[in-house]
């Protein structure tokens, strides 16, 4: 790829409490793309996201967002660097003392001082490109789980960020947004010239719009490559996951006893 | 050992507790290091001080009445008996505005606006509200607890001086219209007895110093609650017990200090 890379992943650990969660993970974003981390529940994918908006420091190793080390950037520079930030949470977290509107105005009243008829305008566009313009006047209490998401959608890229991370957009959204907001994801980064990396279990419309998959498993990346690579891939792993399969080398359970010695049964 | 047991565990209590106290601190000062935002943008705290002031007025109104009435009562009965009823108006207002002002409305305010505060903070905090605030290049501290704090420290002397002066309206009622003292030396004795540095600043000093802790109590507890409906009730329980148990200790240290000079 010849594009600069905006995000580069060297070397990186992570641990609570001691216990390893990420070991090793390197990867590059290039600007203009987007990029899907897949992998199983539990294997560090949000906390891969905290590590890239500086929310956690890595145990090991470095994350260069446009030539600057995240976790040796002051408040000062980490404020700055997460100004060109959009960051999805898993959960939404909209803000519930405040209205629809005022969720997704909230960046713009807080860093800018653009009027608040150009402000109005704007916030419009943003609920428009989510399908939920009729909603400006509702607390998020009042909203349905896909609603909130997707207004904490419009809300991570009121600003227009070069770097938008999306954690799980799709989870609880019906067929018809899941592809709607498939499809923005793809036009928004395309206009804005952004970089988005999307975390998500929904492989096939991933597949659709992303230029890259990481497969994260173990701490480590198995898999990676284009979306036709990874169909093409014979891997047992990438297999699995693509086809949804429940046995393969991705365990279900979380690591644990035996399940015999758990119910106190005598094999 | 039990005993061994028991001494390890009052002495991690110590610890913890030791330890609270100083993150506390440090979260006091952090709050005044961010506190631009809450007087540049003072729509910010007006929009806070109508939650916790206006909010907290009917029931610091309510029970400054009552405290008033029962003062009237009491404090008659009592004055009867050296037939000195005419110091009434005294005795209600010195009570109230030296004492009972300032440390009942801390504590009503407490348990109605300070549970509120941890409650509603640590909510924000259970559902990554104030990461995602964060992530904003949003800095919390400066955009949603300082205001909450000025709030706090604004109200709290405005609602200790109506408690006050409800209370001796409830005295007046009792005392003048029911059984019937001198209204003229209701008030003119009150005048008399009470001393605007004296009394009436020292009691503002008091409420003011009780709002501070109390709302650095509630915004700390809040912000270090654990995310969970465990955690957060555990906060709001701790504000309470905290800052009434607080609130009465400063008392002791305040009133030694400005009514005994020591
Ligand atoms: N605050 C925390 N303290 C301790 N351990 C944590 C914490 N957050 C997450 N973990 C652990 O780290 C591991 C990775 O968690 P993470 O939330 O990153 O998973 P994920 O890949 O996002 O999973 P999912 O797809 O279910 O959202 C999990 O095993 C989890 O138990
Ligand atoms: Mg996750």
């Amino acid at each position: 790829m010849s594009s600069q890379p905006l995000v580069e992943i060297r070397d990186v650990n992570f641990s609570y409490d001691g216990r390893p969660v990420l070991k090793g993970i390197n990867m590059t974003f290039h600007k203009g793309k987007v990029i899907a981390i897949m992998g199983g529940s539990g294997c560090g994918k949000t906390t891969l996201f905290r590590l890239i908006g500086g929310a956690l420091k890595p145990t090991k190793g470095q994350i260069i967002i446009d030539g600057q080390v995240m976790h040796e950037l002051d408040e000062q520079g980490l404020y700055a660097m997460r100004r060109k930030m959009g960051v999805l949470f898993q959960f939404g977290a909209l803000f519930t003392d405040m209205s629809v509107y005022d969720n997704v105005a909230f960046q713009m009243r807080e860093h800018t001082d653009l009027p608040e008829e150009m402000i109005h305008d704007l916030v419009m566009m943003k609920l428009h490109a989510v399908g939920l313009r009729g909603t400006h006047a509702l607390m998020p209490a009042e909203l349905s789980g896909g609603m909130a998401r997707r207004v904490a959608l419009a809300r991570t890229v009121a600003l227009d960020p070069m770097l938008i991370l999306y954690d799980e957009p799709f989870a609880g959204l019906d067929p018809i947004s899941l592809t709607a907001i498939g499809n923005s994801i793809r036009r928004l980064n395309n206009a804005l010239g952004a970089t988005s990396v999307v975390v998500t279990h929904d492989v096939q419309e991933s597949l659709k719009i992303v230029d890259y998959i990481y497969f994260i498993a173990d701490g480590i990346i198995v898999a990676e490559g284009t979306p036709a690579e990874i169909q093409a891939s014979d891997k047992p792993f990438v297999h699995q996951f693509v086809h949804g399969e429940m046995d393969g080398p991705v365990p279900f359970q979380y690591p644990c006893r035996d399940y015999n010695q758990d119910l106190g049964v005598n094999a | 050992m039990p005993l061994a047991r028991s001494i390890k565990h009052i002495g991690h209590r110590t610890i913890n507790a030791v330890w609270r106290v100083g993150m506390s601190t440090r979260f006091f000062v952090l709050i005044l290091l961010n506190s631009g935002l809450s007087f540049r943008r003072f729509q910010l705290t007006v929009k806070e001080l109508f939650f916790t002031g206006v909010m907290s007025l009917i029931i610091i109104l309510v029970a400054g009445l009552f405290v008033g009435v029962v003062l009237g009562l009491q404090g008659y009965e009592t004055l009867k008996s050296y037939g000195s009823e005419s110091a009434l108006g005294t005795l209600v207002a010195l009570s109230l505005v030296r004492e009972l002002g300032p440390v009942l409305a801390a504590l009503l305010f407490a348990s109605r606006a300070g549970s509120a505060m941890t409650a509603e903070i640590g909510l924000m905090k259970a559902t990554e509200q104030i990461a995602a605030m964060e992530m904003m290049a949003v800095n919390p501290i400066a955009r949603v607890v300082a205001p909450r704090f000025w709030a706090g420290v604004i109200s709290m002397p405005i609602l200790a001086a109506m408690f006050s002066a409800i209370g001796v309206f409830g005295g007046y009622l009792v005392g003048v219209v029911f059984i019937g003292v001198d209204e003229g030396s209701f008030w003119s004795q009150m005048q008399g007895a009470v001393d605007f540095k004296h009394d009436i600043l020292n009691g503002v000093l008091k409420s003011f110093v009780f709002g501070v802790a109390v709302t650095v109590i509630a915004l700390f507890e809040g912000f270090d609650a654990p995310p969970t409906a465990e955690g957060v009730s555990g906060a709001t329980t701790r504000t309470v017990v905290q800052s009434s148990v607080v609130v009465l200790l400063l008392d002791v240290v305040l009133t030694a200090i400005m009514f005994r000079g020591v």
